[in-house]
């Protein structure tokens, strides 16, 4: 069960071997972790994340490999992790994959296979396990957003696109979700030094995914809906979103 | 019989993580039967005064208590009531008050129902001399999974051990019998008196609590440095009819509290922080006299005051809060002021914390009470650093042979709580005697492993392996 100040005991990860989602389970296993299921693409990468997390004395660490493309998977992945669990008290949705639209190289497969990975595949696991989280009568789900959803600039449209889809799925899902003891708590990112972002050019305010875990956490005791980090790209997307397209247009990548 | 709702959601009274259930509200304890023996997990509410998850039941059913409200019986030759068990305290009162008795025990809000005073065996000002309320318990009807029994103290002691402050979890109370307090008059005699800091205001208890069927202590949890720990003491008695001046006399077991006002909505934020606090504070303690002995106060100002405020736990904002309380041995003062300290320094705000000296514990096996100091507070949640400085606190008041209360918990460790509570194993034996299948859960012993493999692994160590 999630205690009153947030803490889940039993998780459920898509995307678990995410430096992200691995930085998230090392707070929570500070906490009130007790179980968790890591799942993803990789086995590899979910293993040193289950080790990691062992290491911490988490009590119970499963993995499962869980390609969130699966779409026809998914309804049945969520009963049987929580029959695997006995109850969810949250699911962590980091799958993603970012990629630097090239119109060079983009075409029709390429956009499908990446609004299928970062919005597509997320939503349909996130309906998923509503569904199972309304029938206990209580859970969070936590989605990884990114600030670039929130105004789509040209040099990764297609992921900042889909992260868009993806970000609005989660607030209205939220909202849907109203009195059914489960909440949805979307968290947007800056430019975060993952592997994922390896080899990509530094945004000024750069951050490392411990602060986004410790924003993640910190949202969580407050009961946030939604969790900019670092807090201030609140304030600069608000006016990010001003901008007339012929700057915006020419924003560095 | 009647199913209320097929979900609806349900918080404790700090309002900080509710869940959702079907919710019944079974009119005679025959429909009480016939609910449990549908497919659970079940369990029973009150008033839903518990501060965390103790009357959830994320998933199940929820067996909502309050429409079994009748006074069976009123004894008064022998003073004791029968009383169904979704009787509130406050209608209870409203019936024999006027008719010179008075509940053996009452925690700070009439608004509990007998069968949730008992489930969480509470405790009210007179600890130190009449105990909790199960020790006033002559006998109660239990509805579990499995049978209708009746229980006391001299017969199925150990169900009713298991019970009395079990949270709901082996079965629902139905109706119980209480031996009742004869009064004379409907007014208290109260001694109040200020003192400057924590060491003064524990000396002093200590001296005076014999003297007196009621005593507690407020203490300003946001005062520091020499003033850590300022104090505003209160002992008081029933009043006599002799005490009365001649304009009460005609009437003196007069009872009739009302609400003062109602809080009408959410604020979006809480209302209830350091800046407020201190201000309110630094006011009650002004206000509170040096020195002032015999005052006359109606029993809903000496021990109900919150209850004027309708659904003033709103007034914490939309994040709620919770409430820490705990009881270490006499011998531990140094524990109540490391707790006050650390969280006077970090400015987690307390409207209202309560210090008592508690008298010896009860039979019950999960019952919070034993000889000692107890200190409560309640702070608001979402307050950075709260849940690992709560964390800590609870390792000190462990490590000190201390436990927390399971009606206001909603964030200790399972671990810790275990160690708090050496006798759940033994508690979990009889719960299973009567409940073999597991029917009765609730959030709270859900996170707590209260029931099943979990409770049985004994206290495991704690304090160590974690990052």
């Amino acid at each position: 069960m999630n205690d009153v100040t947030g803490m889940p005991q039993t998780v459920v990860v898509l995307g678990g071997g995410s430096d992200l989602s691995r930085a998230i389970l090392r707070v929570l296993a500070g906490r009130r972790l007790t179980s968790v299921l890591l799942t993803g693409r990789t086995g590899s990468s979910l293993e040193a994340a289950a080790e990691e997390l062992r290491g911490l004395s988490v009590p119970k660490v499963e993995t499962e490999q869980l390609d969130v493309t699966e779409i026809g998977a998914l309804e049945s992945f969520a009963d049987a992790a929580v029959q695997r669990l006995g109850d969810i008290d949250l699911v962590l949705i980091a799958a993603g994959e970012l990629d630097m639209a090239d119109l060079t190289t983009l075409d029709a497969r390429r956009v499908a296979s990446l609004t299928t990975t970062n919005f597509t595949g997320p939503a349909a696991a996130m309906t998923a396990f509503a569904r199972v989280l309304r029938a206990q009568g209580h859970g969070q789900i936590v989605v990884l957003s990114s600030v670039a959803g929130y105004r789509v600039r040209a040099a990764n449209f297609v992921y900042g696109a889909a992260k868009a889809g993806l970000d609005g799925f989660g607030t209205g899902l939220g909202d849907a979700l109203g009195g059914s003891g489960v909440s949805v708590m979307v968290v947007r990112p800056g430019f975060v030094r993952t592997k994922m972002t390896v080899g990509r050019k530094t945004a000024p305010p750069a951050i490392e995914a411990s602060e986004v875990a410790d924003a993640v956490v910190r949202g969580l005791e407050k009961g946030a809906q939604v969790v900019w980090v670092p807090s201030v790209l609140q304030y600069v997307l608000a006016i990010f979103r001003l901008l007339p397209r012929s700057l915006w247009r020419r924003m560095p990548g | 019989m009647t199913a209320r709702s097929s979900g609806e959601l349900l918080a404790g009274w700090g309002r900080a993580c509710p869940s959702a259930a079907r919710v019944v509200s079974p009119q005679t304890a025959e429909d009480v039967t016939a609910f449990l023996s549908e497919p659970g997990p079940h369990l029973p509410r009150g008033l839903g005064r518990s501060y965390g998850d103790a009357a959830q039941c994320a998933g199940g059913t929820v067996i909502d208590c309050t429409a079994l409200d009748s006074i069976v019986e009123l004894d008064h030759i022998e003073s004791r009531v029968k009383v169904d068990a979704g009787c509130s305290l406050d209608s209870l009162l409203r019936v024999i008050v006027p008719q010179g008795f008075f509940v053996p025990v009452t925690p700070g809000t009439r608004y509990v129902t007998v069968g949730g005073a008992i489930a969480s065996d509470v405790h009210g000002k007179n600890h130190h001399r009449d105990g909790t309320i199960s020790a006033h318990v002559e006998r109660l009807e239990l509805a579990t999974p499995t049978a209708r029994l009746e229980c006391g103290p001299e017969e199925e002691a150990e169900l009713f051990w298991a019970t009395a402050g079990g949270m709901g979890l082996t079965g629902v109370i139905t109706d119980a019998t209480l031996r009742l307090v004869p009064i004379e008059t409907s007014r208290m005699l109260v001694d109040t008196e200020r003192t400057a800091d924590l060491d003064a205001c524990m000396a002093r208890m200590a001296e005076t609590d014999a003297q007196h069927r009621y005593s507690v202590a407020w203490v300003d949890s946001l005062a520091r440095g020499r003033q850590l720990g300022r104090s505003v003491i209160t002992v008081g008695d029933h009043a006599g009819i002799t005490d009365l001046p001649d304009n009460l006399r005609d009437d003196p077991l007069e009872f009739s509290p009302r609400q003062l006002l109602n809080v009408p909505v959410t604020p979006p934020i809480s209302l209830l922080n350091p800046m407020t606090v201190a201000a309110f504070n630094e006011a009650w303690y002004r206000r509170a006299p040096r020195q002032r002995t015999g005052e006359l106060q109606r029993i809903s100002t000496f021990f109900h005051p919150l209850d004027g405020i309708g659904n003033w736990n709103v007034l914490y904002g939309p994040r709620g809060f919770t409430q820490y309380q705990f009881v270490v041995p006499f011998g531990s003062e140094s524990v109540v002021r490391r707790v006050l300290e650390r969280l006077s320094s970090a400015r987690m705000a307390s409207f209202l914390a309560v210090l008592k000296r508690f008298g010896a514990a009860g039979k019950g096996y999960l019952s919070f009470p034993f000889t000692g100091w107890t200190f409560a507070l309640d702070l608001p949640l979402g307050t950075a650093g709260l849940a690992v400085v709560l964390d800590e606190l609870d390792e000190i008041v462990a490590n000190a042979g201390g436990r927390v209360y399971l009606s206001k918990d909603g964030r200790v460790r399972p671990e810790i709580l275990h160690a708090m509570y050496p006798r759940i194993g033994e508690w979990d034996e009889v719960r299973r005697s009567v409940d073999p299948q597991g029917v009765l859960v609730s959030d709270l012993s859900r996170r707590l492993r209260l029931t099943g493999p979990g409770s049985r692994q004994g206290p495991r160590v704690f304090g160590g392996g974690r990052p």
